[in-house]
């Protein structure tokens, strides 16, 4: 365990918004100390909230241990502790709250909330060094583009139904395959996508700049149960296709907001070919493409952490009586007033 | 035709000013797109642009103005259509005065109510794709994302996607602007029908993840 520096400040940031329990602790100047997160792997199906926020209680001591020894942070050195309020699972949400709560009691310390969405925005951008970009915020949860404008990350375009992950977890799901803690989803079809080759016809519904991803996920999977093509070249066809609208509506935004970065977040940001399919557009339109690192694309307590910091050194802080989860806290509803 | 010349690179298509026989043009090219597979890329493009003149050849039986269709180059991805001079909406919202904005998206709203009514659904109204001429005509664009149909589905989702696009660039008077276009979209529908259409709206709008109105039905 390192000693740290004297006068250096932190904050530890919870996220449990969905099936990862992360802890993270950022300096006040934006160095990710830690980022310890235990992932919740459901043995069947989706992801059920109460089993999730059971496993949450079960490992929030040992991460939170892990956060400690990870940055050589003492508890008592704690400036604030920041956590997500929303949206998210309400019981998953529930539980890293109560966590938040104790902790900033015990020590006596201010308590920020968080908007999830807006973390994966805010960690990309120090993790990346972009200062004002367009964002496409991908995860198992939410499919965003989004901006800031006035106060606030205003957004462009989103999903009328499903989310990009979510479509792709459940395609999976139904057509058999598993995952590993190692291996989501997401990484499983991906994998699969890369040898497949004949693109199959399947809905391509773009709506201004929303998408619709519910009758492509069905699609897929009724093409995939018929058992007359490879599941190679089902997964390739679902890819390119969900990615193909999410770039297109990506690219709507891009020309209507004239911005010159563009900068790709959350879970499925780590999917390739999807980075590659924004990248080409990016350039397309000389605006710079970043990508958060893998390790912040996921679901993380190193963003809460880090936006807990900004939130909290610009006025922000959160009484214990007004802590209350929110589970459907949208986006555009947070202030940033540590934005213009 | 003169060498045309770049004034627009869209997301979808580059617009050139060109001249058509003497009267001034815009010619719309939909050009290739690399991040998507060659087959997928052509199927939409060539799609579209045999979709939108015909759409907006139905919108002018609707009683609702867009530019007059020239050339329409299916092998080539191109449109050659005229030019409107005028102000696009999205820039006349700020700078007219609010008894002005207000009966500019009325006028938008009647119009929308004229398409749905006719069976057309535009599928992309934001206000870069209006145009108001000096007489005070506004011109409908980008039919692209448009449909046949006269389902009560693809008017909510149109609407809604209006709505939506007034939040993110115009949300200090979002609201009011969606308010006046609501009221004259209803002075051209049936009020039953527009009725059927908002409940449609706030349905769609529950649908959408993480909104708090949903609550009320949990």
């Amino acid at each position: 365990m390192t000693n740290r520096k004297a006068k250096e400040r932190y904050c530890l940031g919870i996220e449990s918004s969905a099936d990862d329990f992360g802890v993270g602790i950022s300096t006040f100047d934006g160095k990710i100390l830690a980022n310890a997160i235990d992932a919740y792997v459901p043995p069947e199906g989706g992801i059920h909230p109460r089993e999730a926020a059971r496993h949450h209680a079960e490992v929030a001591s040992e991460v939170l241990d892990a956060a400690f020894a990870e940055s050589g942070v003492e508890p008592r050195n704690l400036s604030v502790i920041a956590f997500t309020q929303g949206p998210g699972l309400g019981p998953c949400l529930r539980t890293g709250a109560t966590v938040a709560r104790a902790l900033a009691s015990h020590l006596k310390i201010p308590l920020v909330r968080i908007n999830h969405c807006v973390a994966h925005v805010e960690i990309g951008k120090l993790e990346t060094g972009t200062k004002n970009p367009l964002t496409l915020y991908v995860s198992g949860g939410n499919t965003i583009v989004a901006a800031f404008d006035a106060g606030r990350y205003r957004i462009f375009g989103e999903t009328l139904d499903i989310a990009l992950g979510n479509c792709l977890d459940v395609f999976a799901r139904e057509v058999g395959l598993h995952q590993k803690p190692s291996l989501p989803f997401g990484a499983v079809v991906e994998k699969l996508a890369q040898t497949g080759k004949q693109l199959m016809k399947l809905p391509y519904t773009v709506k201004g700049m929303d998408v619709s991803l519910s009758g492509l996920l069905t699609a897929a999977v009724a093409l995939s149960k018929k058992g007359e093509c490879k599941l190679e070249d089902v997964c390739y066809s679902l890819q390119e296709t969900a990615f193909s609208m999410l770039t297109e509506v990506t690219e709507r935004a891009l020309a209507h907001t004239g911005r010159d970065e563009v900068l790709l977040t959350g879970g499925v940001a780590a999917n390739k070919r999807l980075q590659s399919m924004i990248k080409s557009v990016a350039r397309e339109h000389t605006a710079r493409f970043d990508v958060v690192p893998t390790r912040f694309a996921i679901d993380n307590g190193a963003m809460i952490a880090w936006t807990g910091v900004l939130a909290y050194t610009h006025g922000a802080v959160t009484a214990i009586e007004k802590s209350q989860v929110r589970l459907r806290w949208r986006l555009e509803e947070a202030e940033i007033p540590w934005m213009q | 035709m003169k060498q045309p010349v770049l004034i627009k690179k869209g997301a979808e298509a580059n617009l050139y000013l060109a001249d058509w026989h003497g009267r001034k043009a815009v010619l719309k090219k939909r050009l290739p797109k690399e991040y998507r597979p060659k087959f997928l890329d052509e199927q939409i493009r060539v799609y579209r642009t045999i979709h939108e003149p015909q759409l907006m050849h139905e919108a002018k039986k609707a009683g609702v103005p867009t530019p007059v269709i020239f050339l329409v180059d299916h092998k080539n991805t191109t449109i050659v259509m005229e030019y409107v001079e005028g102000k696009q909406v999205k820039q006349l919202l700020n700078e007219v005065s609010e008894s002005q904005r207000q009966s500019l998206c009325f006028g938008i709203g009647e119009m929308i109510g004229r398409l749905h009514e006719y069976g057309i659904v535009h599928g992309d109204l934001t206000t870069s794709n209006l145009i108001q001429r000096s007489e005070g005509k506004v011109f409908f664009l980008d039919f692209g994302l448009g449909d046949k149909t006269k389902e009560l589905e693809a008017r909510g989702v149109d609407l809604h996607l209006m709505k939506r696009a007034l939040q993110s660039t115009h949300y200090e008077f979002a609201d009011e602007c969606f308010g006046s276009a609501i009221e004259g979209y209803s002075s051209v529908l049936k009020s039953e029908t527009t009725g059927n259409v908002l409940h449609k709206i706030k349905e769609i709008e529950r649908r959408g993840r993480y909104v708090a109105e949903r609550k009320e039905k949990d």
